[in-house]
């Protein structure tokens, strides 16, 4: 017909068209120490790709004014303070479980900060091939009674019915604790986690089991949520932990020491509203030599990591330290109300610590 | 014969025993579900949740110095929605018109304060609503009178003005050329749902016809293309060809070249409504009679002058109330997005959902979302189905 000779002129012209892009695409090297492809893509781009899950309680979500918020989120914005000097400058994409690795290795995002749980299959160069930082918040699987049921722990829930979403590894811990333990049970299972909380709340099931997180996020969305607690144990470890690419060590190891200064600047009391005072004290006196090496005043950490000297004063001055971060977002002052628990400081019997600035 | 009321309920409802039982059933019934559910939408519900993120569920991320963009492409689609209609009814007010006047009036002075706007937006909604209706009763009145007096090729270009609105409504929202730009990313809400399914529409109407047209082409390499085309983008259900867009370009492409996330989920949602749109076509084609081919060839119309004339005209109107049944599909098949990580209307109400302020307020963000949904359905039906009254040669005029 008529219309086909422009067509098959475009079509010919396609694959030209293509080879002319890819050639035309040749990386960059930015005058800087240390040789990372990705630190010089971003500050050309001068904004940071961050991966989140963008709706998840205290987490990640969307502020009323269109500002992302949340515990991940601020790692994000931790991130950009340091490599790009303005947290602000951050484009978020929201990722399902499924395509956040595929995002990641396609190059769609630089950092990926969304919950994800640290496994050996995700780490390994022949799983998913990811860089993992280091954990930030330690999750793990819990189970939620209500008060009333006087259900104490995991052994008082034999012969009982426990809610459970089917499919999940949640499912399948609760399983292997239950045998460990030797209490039968009865699984009621439910396809999403919505029919589960209705199912739990219905008063079909004495308990219901997910992350903590989770259990204690939804439970403030409960008519009554004093009337439900948290069972003690813990049936699995979660430790979600934002990762890079494998392919680019030293952006990694920019990430992180970025984190692990927030932890440090919580070890070493040091808060967004007390960073400005603790670094003019830290330039007043030459005899704080570990403060002003933290604080990029002495020393070349940051240079040695591809960063401004003064990255750590940048990222604390944008979200605060790491305590900082979990009281706002998920802990006592947030309304998720979780117990720092396994993520209290090394020094407080937590797991958050931070290997030494030198 | 004409009933009284009595009467006529009394066949209605219980013109039996049986019946009269049933319709006393069902009238409980119905009155218990509406009592509950005004109860709840008038007692328990808290509606802060819609009234705090009004702004996002509308535009999503949108830079808030920037809205004024999108403010004035409102204006501009009310003021064509206010011409077009007073065009095509002149001065006449049949009822319709006067329920959808009261019914906009309403709107413009309830959903304003409803959403607890500030005055100056208050102000600009009374004004958008005033420009519509007083376009519709100016050109009511005057239209048909002006449109005679402009000279037959000023006229003949005045249907340029739609296509034209569209271009001028990307450009507002996207920016460029004079105007900041706002990347793709802080699109959201109801205005990236209206524009994906929009655009994809638009660009899949063309495609569609001619994957249709390709099929029924007698040249076997453009069949086979085509048949390939439709068969295999509807053997794939949407979602894993939004994946597919989503995930593969970022690898064929290395990063950053691959076009903006936006722009691969609006390319796929046109490739698939397009093989869909193929086979509506296709079937308004298979009803034109041969003998309409036959008789336009005979005449000494080229082969595009009988498609462009005689066979496309008459397939498309066969064809309309699958494209437009097609199009609602489409418009829903859009909360797809949500689940490749895009912040259409369902994607930011559950990023609205997970903000700790709001735990729980699932039911009034989903009651409110179904109604947007269906006052953009109810909308497109109403449209499709003028345009058929409008289209049909079998009824007289």
């Amino acid at each position: 017909m008529v219309l086909m000779a422009p067509l098959n002129r475009l079509l010919l012209a396609a694959p030209l068209l293509l080879a002319l892009v890819l050639g035309g695409c040749a990386s960059e090297d930015g005058g800087n120490g240390v040789q990372s492809e990705k630190l010089n893509t971003i500050r050309s781009r001068g904004k940071l790709l961050c991966g989140v899950d963008g709706k998840l309680p205290g987490f990640s979500f969307v502020e009323s004014d269109g500002r992302y918020s949340g515990l991940d989120v601020d790692i994000c914005k931790a991130v950009a303070a340091a490599v790009v000097d303005d947290p602000g400058k951050i484009e978020y994409r929201n990722l399902n479980s499924s395509e956040r690795f595929a995002a990641l290795a396609s190059g769609e995002i630089d950092l990926l900060s969304r919950n994800t749980t640290e496994t050996l299959s995700r780490d390994s160069a022949g799983g998913n091939g990811l860089s993992f930082a280091p954990t930030t918040f330690f999750d793990g699987q819990g189970v939620m009674v209500p008060v009333a049921s006087g259900v104490k722990s995991l052994k008082d829930l034999a012969g009982k019915p426990i809610c459970v979403e089917s499919g999940t590894t949640t499912e399948l811990n609760l399983a292997d604790r239950m045998r460990e333990i030797k209490a039968a049970y009865t699984p009621l299972k439910f396809q999403t986690g919505d029919q589960t909380y209705t199912a739990y709340l219905g008063g079909r099931c004495v308990a219901v089991t997910s992350d903590r997180s989770q259990l204690a996020a939804k439970r403030t969305s409960f008519p009554d949520p004093k009337a439900h607690e948290l069972l003690p144990e813990v049936l699995s470890k979660e430790p979600l932990t934002p990762a890079t690419v494998n392919a680019d060590p030293a952006w990694a190891d920019a990430v992180r020491w970025t984190i692990f200064s927030l932890f440090q600047a919580e070890e070493l009391g040091i808060t967004k509203a007390n960073i400005a005072a603790k670094l003019a004290e830290a330039k007043a006196k030459p005899n704080l030599a570990d403060l002003r090496r933290f604080l990029g005043v002495e020393g070349d950490f940051g240079k040695q990591l591809g960063l401004p000297p003064d990255f750590v004063v940048k990222a604390v001055s944008a979200v605060g330290n790491y305590g900082e971060i979990f009281e706002r977002n998920v802990g006592a002052t947030s309304k998720l109300k979780l117990e720092r628990g396994l993520n209290r400081q090394w020094s407080e019997g937590g797991l958050i610590y931070s290997p030494p600035f030198r | 014969m004409t009933l009284s009321l009595p009467q006529r309920l009394k066949r209605e409802l219980a013109a039996t025993p049986l019946d009269g039982a049933v319709s006393a059933v069902l009238i409980v019934a119905i009155t218990a579900a509406a009592i509950g559910f005004l109860g709840w939408a008038f007692g328990r519900a808290q509606w802060l949740v819609i009234q705090a993120n009004g702004t996002l569920l509308a535009v999503g991320r949108y830079p808030v110095e920037q809205q004024w963009r999108l403010w004035l492409l409102v204006g501009l689609l009310a003021a064509a929605t206010g011409l077009g209609w007073g065009l095509l009814r002149g001065r006449r007010w049949p009822f319709n018109d006067r329920l959808a006047s009261v019914l906009l009036v309403a709107l413009g002075l309830w959903a304003p304060a409803a959403l607890g706007l500030s005055l100056p937006l208050q102000v600009r909604w009374w004004a958008i609503t005033a420009l519509l209706l007083g376009l519709r009763w100016a050109f009511g009145r005057w239209g048909a009178a002006g449109l005679a007096r402009l000279h037959p090729r000023v006229r003949r270009l005045l249907p340029l003005g739609f296509p034209l609105l569209y271009l001028i409504g990307l450009w507002l929202i996207a920016g460029g050329l004079g105007l900041g730009s706002v990347a793709p990313s802080e699109w959201g809400g109801l205005l990236l749902t209206l524009l994906m399914a929009s655009l994809a529409m638009l660009l899949s109407f063309p495609l569609g016809v001619l994957l249709a047209l390709g099929r029924r082409s007698e040249l076997p390499l453009l069949r086979w293309g085509s048949v390939l085309y439709i068969e295999f983008i509807r053997g794939a259900p949407l979602i894993t060809l939004l994946f597919l867009g989503q995930n593969i370009l970022g690898f064929l492409l290395p990063g950053g070249l691959a076009p903006d996330r936006v722009w691969r989920a609006a390319a796929v949602l046109t490739l698939f409504c397009a093989a869909y749109l193929a086979e509506a076509v296709r079937s308004g084609l298979a009803a034109v009679p041969r003998g309409q081919v036959e008789a336009a060839r005979s005449l000494g119309l080229s082969v595009p002058q009988t498609l462009g004339a005689v066979v496309l005209p008459q397939a498309l109107r066969t064809a309309l109330p699958t494209m437009v049944g097609q199009f609602i599909s489409l418009l829903q098949d859009t909360t797809l997005l949500s689940l490749i990580g895009l912040l259409d209307l369902l994607g930011m109400a559950r990023s609205v959902m997970a903000n700790p302020a709001y735990l729980g307020k699932n039911a009034e963000v989903y009651l409110t979302l179904a109604v947007l949904f269906w006052c953009c359905c109810a909308a497109l039906g109403l449209g499709s189905r003028a345009l058929e009254r409008r289209l049909d040669t079998t009824r007289p005029a």
